[in-house]
């Protein structure tokens, strides 16, 4: 191929043609543009007279050039140009794509995505068959295929949220044979990647493929001096830059926004940059994570844990003035243990639970006063935790004697006890190990932690429940109960060293945490997590996007660990976990990592993915020409004085468009759009569906509805306008007396206020057809389909009474046509209305029905997909078919009056049920 | 059926004449119909002379003279006083207007898709013309077609004549051939022609003592020379050319040309006791029409 620069020429000879140009030149300068020729009466007052300028006839320059441009374009368009023309010799034989996969790869998915495409267009070219692999995979075997077998396979290809690895499993995976290997890097150093390619290099050619643009990773968030500290590395580490960090988590509202941004400048030639953000504790403990603003991969999220979450620790301590050591203070270990991760306040206790603090201490306290008792009360009911110390105070005083105190878990004895003292029996006991359940499971008890002195807990049925702490003989070290939102624990005994060796040891600290006591440190540790079972509750993909991890089994607590310390894995998708009382954030970057640039060994030719893509400028090159052509047209109107009319109508064509354009943005303004909602939804009774974002879906409610008050206005008095399109969110609810939910799946759970809307406008009689659409509901007890989850995920806020199929004397079966069926464009799914008071209701004496439902209920749930039944466009003509044939459009009426009975019902409530009482009526009245 | 029974006229037995007289036929009633509608739009104030004369309407009763025959002396009105009286009559005497309507193929130009050509304009101007004068009891003829008559059969002579008639020649000049002396002469055109022949017609027209108007019709595009670029001007029957390289430098001069020409006819028409006026066909007919019958009545 001859190339001249970039560029690269199919047919090069056909350049030569670029040699007639200036012939061209000269040809079309000789011949001026061609005269019109007009009849004209007036001619004769025109003979005689001579132009002013003779030399016009000559074609003018411009013009000249911009035919030989057009030429001349048009010659160079059919020599076939090419942009980065791939002068590579092209290898044979079998060729294996293998591709990382893994996060990093994500910021630039589509171009790999394109070049693997492109490699596998360019090996089905040349007959080669093509393997692709995708490395953060589990090692498989990999087979050589046709490429036409591959095509199309690779635009389904995803990347993984997280980093590949086996690369030693995937050498011994390799088919023997030689092949040639396109490796598609991440451009990171992956330990192990070696052995892979040395593995690739003794079966054939290795050439990598890198993508020079520089990736980002953001480290956990830390927590220092009060400040929010955010980190970040890059590779390769280049020239300055800045980024900036977004903290996002709810508002109050529940709803996802910024709460918080900070800028990190890398430095010149700096892998890596730090920052703080400064943000007051309630808008910090709300963070849910942090985001590298623009970069789209899982590297650029760290998903924040508890360990963000400062609490407020109100420490109490009665007789505070007393003057005491500072090591024998039952306080200050517990102020060691804390200060560090928690927001700690000390006073006395009225003065302190108005700052409503997260925690309340009580060392050694016995009794509060009454005023004190309800505040604290009132505050546990609400979710507060109180911890209690015992101490002499509280072992010599009578709280809790004879029966329980409600700020205590269990009755206590007198005294306590003294083990392994100079004045007792035995040696001082060590715990227990923490039983299955307990908070502490999983923590190991050093054997040093040895208890003196406790106070001992009255043996009471529920003694052992609540024991979440023992010593080794059995004594209840630790008790808890719960009281409304919050729990009350004791320690048995005293928060200094006095009595025991606790809170000597990291135990007490440990424990402490696992109580959400204090904040965690940053990375837990491996014994944190050890014992509990974590249940990923939310989870990253590869371009940093939180899901839902729905059924994704629980983790054992040390391959946590191991996935903490070493990053996710397939079986630990990055994301949030769950244990008993505290979740853990597992992040594809952790604090400890380190990104490093991978180094290809010499030899192995490195090419940049987003560069040099091989271009046909053909296309463009006869366009350009053309463009020249339609231009040198007009010119040439222009030189001849045909232009006039041809500008006239292009003019008129201007002024009709504004025209046309100016009404449509003045209409528009005529009323606020609040009142312009009201008026249209007041006018007159008017169906109503709830928006869920889906257009077919909310195009085919508002048809269905449109198809429903056509039917209404056909058979009955009820005369709807047009059915309208609702937002939960925004649009006021009180003005429908009807409202059609078709349930999506993966819907959004509304907002706290909506719900406040919603479960106002049901109270208020208004009534919900819920519509999962999956003919099945075994959605709302089953949650089997993915809508029916969606379902349960909305009515969980909502104030739905208790629910039963419909009963076959329902009065939804007769308030306008007799029933027994109630098909949409599925049939025979249950329909749940709300369940009768009393189930056992007889009918009575010459009454056609139980009287039941006297109100109207307020939801109705099915899965049938009325609105696809009862769906017409704007001249009637129904827009999705039913069943088959005449059947099917019997069950599409009945589906239109099962809609009519269900509006008749939102209507005109009890009344219809009411009818069935004028027989008796009239026979009392003696008629 | 028999050649006696046949009503048609002689001439339409020919197979060309009668389609020619078809196409007469449906054309000339719109034209006809459009010059009466434009004839309505002139309020016909002034039907008699005004004077004492021949007529069928009474003017008025005057003391009989010495030499008024006894036949002339009203009795029924002489009986009711002392003197005789003798009834005169309003006098009707009619005019004899020529109409010439330029056929030349000039007349057939049109600047615009949606404007007529000159030609009918002239047509309808000299019809409609026709139509009031008529009605005015005037005896109207075309100059070489048709002699002055009066009557409303005279207008469907006037019109199928004016609608039959086209010319060979590129310019037209006017013609006096059937001239009543004394009498009244309309030319409609655009006088675009050669002046000589305007000259000779207007010179004979005046040698008989006939005054009257002349009119001169022309075309928007030929009063502003709308063109420009290189182009070929052709006389409409293509027996005068003129080529230009740049017509939009020409219409300055062309405009002067334009000017001095209207300015000539006006001297001309002055010379010999005649009126001169320019109608566009882009303007309503209506004002040309109203001048050109004052210009007629008032010229008395």
């Amino acid at each position: 191929m001859f190339t001249l620069g970039p560029l690269g020429f199919a047919v090069p000879w056909l350049l030569a043609a670029l040699v007639a140009l200036p012939i061209l030149w000269l040809l079309l300068r000789a011949v001026p543009p061609a005269p019109i020729r007009r009849r004209f009466p007036g001619v004769a007052l025109l003979l005689g007279l001579k132009d002013d300028e003779a030399e016009t006839d000559k074609t003018p320059w411009w013009l000249l050039l911009l035919r030989t441009l057009a030429v001349g374009a048009l010659i160079l368009g059919f020599a076939g140009p090419v942009l980065n023309p791939d002068d590579r010799v092209a290898g044979t034989g079998p060729m294996l794509i293998a591709v990382d996969g893994g996060w990093a790869d994500a910021r630039d998915w589509p171009q790999r995505v394109e070049k693997i495409e492109a490699l596998i267009g360019e090996a089905g070219a040349r007959g080669r068959t093509v393997a692709l692999i995708r490395l953060t995979d589990a090692p498989d075997r990999v087979e050589f295929q046709t490429a036409e077998a591959w095509a199309g396979r690779a635009a389904g290809l995803q990347p993984q949220a997280w980093a590949p690895g086996a690369f030693g499993d995937w050498a011994a995976a390799l088919p023997e044979g030689r092949f040639d290997t396109v490796w598609l890097s991440d451009g990171l150093a992956h330990p192990g990647r070696e052995d892979l390619l040395a593995a690739l290099r003794s079966r054939g050619d290795v050439q990598v493929v890198e993508n020079p643009r520089p990736i980002l990773g953001l480290h956990p968030a830390g927590y220092a001096e009060g400040q929010v500290t955010v980190a970040a590395s890059r590779v390769p580490a280049g020239a300055a830059v800045s980024v900036d960090v977004v903290a996002q988590g709810p508002d109050p509202a529940g709803i996802e926004r910024d709460l918080g941004r900070v800028t990190l400048t890398f430095d010149a030639g700096a892998p890596k940059a730090e920052a703080a953000i400064d943000l007051p504790p309630e808008l910090r403990n709300r963070i849910t994570r942090f985001v590298l603003e623009g970069a789209r991969t899982a590297g650029a999220v760290s998903l924040a844990d508890d360990s963000l979450k400062r609490r407020k620790i109100a420490l109490i301590r009665m007789g505070a003035d007393q003057e005491t050591l500072q090591l024998l203070s039952p306080l200050h270990y517990l102020r060691q243990a804390l200060a560090p991760t928690a927001d700690l306040i000390e006073g006395n206790l009225t003065d302190t639970l108005l700052a409503s603090p997260d925690v309340v201490v009580l060392a050694d306290v016995a009794d509060v006063t009454e005023g004190e008792r309800a505040a604290l009360m009132d505050w546990l009911e609400k979710g507060g935790l109180l911890l209690r110390f015992a101490g002499p105070v509280l072992a010599a005083s009578d709280v809790a004697r004879v029966e329980e105190d409600p700020l205590l878990p269990v009755r206590l004895r007198e005294g306590g006890r003294t083990v392994g003292g100079a004045m007792s029996w035995g040696e001082p006991k060590a715990l227990a190990p923490f039983p299955e359940g307990s908070p502490f499971f999983g923590l190991t008890a050093p054997p040093d932690v040895v208890v003196r002195e406790q106070v001992l807990a009255q043996p009471d049925p529920d003694l052992a429940l609540r024991t979440i702490a023992a010593l080794e003989d059995g004594t209840p070290l630790m008790t808890r109960k719960v009281v409304g939102a919050g729990q009350v624990v004791l320690v048995h005994v005293t928060a200094n060293a006095e009595w025991s060796s606790l809170p000597l040891s990291g135990l007490f600290v440990q424990m402490l945490e696992r109580l959400a006591v204090s904040t965690k440190p940053a990375t837990p540790e491996a014994t944190d997590l050890a014992g509990q079972v974590w249940v990923p509750e939310v989870v990253l993909d590869a371009y940093g996007q939180t899901s839902d991890a729905g059924d994704l089994p629980g983790v054992e607590g040390e391959a946590l660990a191991k996935a903490v310390a070493e990053g996710p894995s397939a079986a630990n998708p990055p994301g949030l976990y769950a244990g008993s009382e505290r979740r853990v954030a597992l992040n594809v970057i952790g604090a400890e990592t380190v990104l490093e640039p991978a180094v290809w060994p010499a030899g192995v030719p490195v090419d940049s993915l987003d560069a040099r893509a091989v271009r046909a400028l053909k296309g463009e090159f006869l366009s350009f020409g053309l463009v020249l052509l339609i231009l040198d047209v007009l010119a040439a109107l222009w030189l001849a004085g045909r232009l006039r009319g041809l500008t006239r109508g292009v003019s008129a064509a201007l002024v009709l468009a504004l025209l046309a354009a100016v009404p449509r943005g003045a209409g528009a303004q005529e009323a606020a759009p609040d009142d312009a909602f009201a008026l249209e939804a007041t006018g007159s009774v008017v169906l109503a569906h709830v928006l869920t974002g889906d257009p077919a879906v909310d195009d085919m409610a508002q048809a269905g509805l449109l198809g429903l008050s056509d039917k209404l206005w056909q058979r009955t008095s009820v005369e709807p306008m047009m059915p309208m399109g609702v937002d939960i969110e925004k649009d006021e609810l009180a003005f429908f007396p009807f409202l059609y939910w078709p349930v999506v799946a993966g819907a959004a759970k509304p907002s706290d206020a909506a719900y406040a809307k919603l479960n106002q406008y049901l109270r208020t009689g208004g009534m919900i057809l819920f519509d999962t659409r999956d003919a099945d509901l075994t959605g709302f007890g089953g949650g089997t389909t993915p809508e029916g989850a969606a379902l349960q995920t909305i009515a969980e806020g909502l104030d739905i009474p208790p629910l039963e199929p419909m009963p076959a004397d329902h009065v939804l079966t007769r308030t306008f046509y007799l029933l027994q069926d109630f098909p949409g464009r599925y049939q025979g799914g249950q329909v749940w209305v709300e369940a009768s008071p009393d189930a056992e209701a007889e009918a009575a004496d010459g009454m056609p029905f139980r009287n039941l439902n006297d109100g109207v209920t307020p939801v109705v749930i099915g899965g049938a997909d009325w609105a696809a039944a009862w769906a017409t466009d704007e001249s009637g003509v129904p827009l999705v078919q039913v069943g088959r044939g005449f059947a099917g459009e019997q069950q599409r009426e009945i589906a239109y009056r099962f809609g009519i009975n269900l509006i008749m019902h939102v209507l005109t409530g009890n009344y219809k049920s009411d009818q069935v009482h004028v027989p008796a009526l009239l026979e009392r009245l003696g008629q | 059926m028999t050649a006696a029974t046949d009503p048609r006229s002689p001439d339409l037995r020919t197979p060309d004449l009668r389609t020619r007289a078809e196409a007469l036929g449906q054309t000339l009633p719109p034209l006809l119909a459009e010059a009466e509608m434009l004839a309505s739009t002139v309020m016909m104030g002034e039907h008699g002379r005004r004077r004492a004369g021949l007529g069928d309407e009474f003017w008025q009763y005057r003391p009989a003279h010495a030499g008024d025959s006894a036949r002339m002396i009203d009795w029924r009105r002489s009986a009711r006083s002392d003197a005789h009286f003798v009834r005169e009559r309003e006098w009707q005497a009619a005019q004899s207007v020529t109409i010439w309507v330029d056929p030349a193929k000039s007349m057939a130009f049109s600047g615009d898709k949606s404007r007529a050509p000159k030609a009918d304009r002239a047509k309808l101007l000299g019809l409609a013309l026709a139509v009031l004068l008529l009605r005015g009891g005037e005896r109207v003829g075309l100059a070489g077609l048709a002699s002055p008559r009066s009557g409303r059969a005279q207008l469907l002579r006037l019109a199928a004549r004016l609608s039959d008639r086209d010319g060979a020649e590129d310019y037209g000049a006017p013609e006096t051939e059937g001239m009543v002396s004394h009498g009244r002469g309309v030319f409609l055109s655009d006088f675009l022609g050669d002046l000589k022949g305007i000259e000779a017609g207007l010179a004979r027209a005046a040698d008989r003592g006939v005054k009257g108007v002349l009119i001169q019709v022309l075309d928007p595009a030929e009063e502003e020379f709308p063109f420009d670029g290189r182009t070929i001007f052709e006389s409409m029957g293509g027996t005068m050319r003129h080529e230009t390289q740049r017509a939009g430098d020409l219409r300055i001069r062309y405009l002067g040309r334009l000017a001095e020409r209207k300015d000539r006819l006006a001297r001309l028409a002055r010379a010999v006791g005649w009126h001169f006026s320019t109608h566009h066909t882009g303007a309503p007919a209506q004002s040309a029409l109203l001048w050109a019958y004052a210009a007629l009545e008032g010229g008395h």
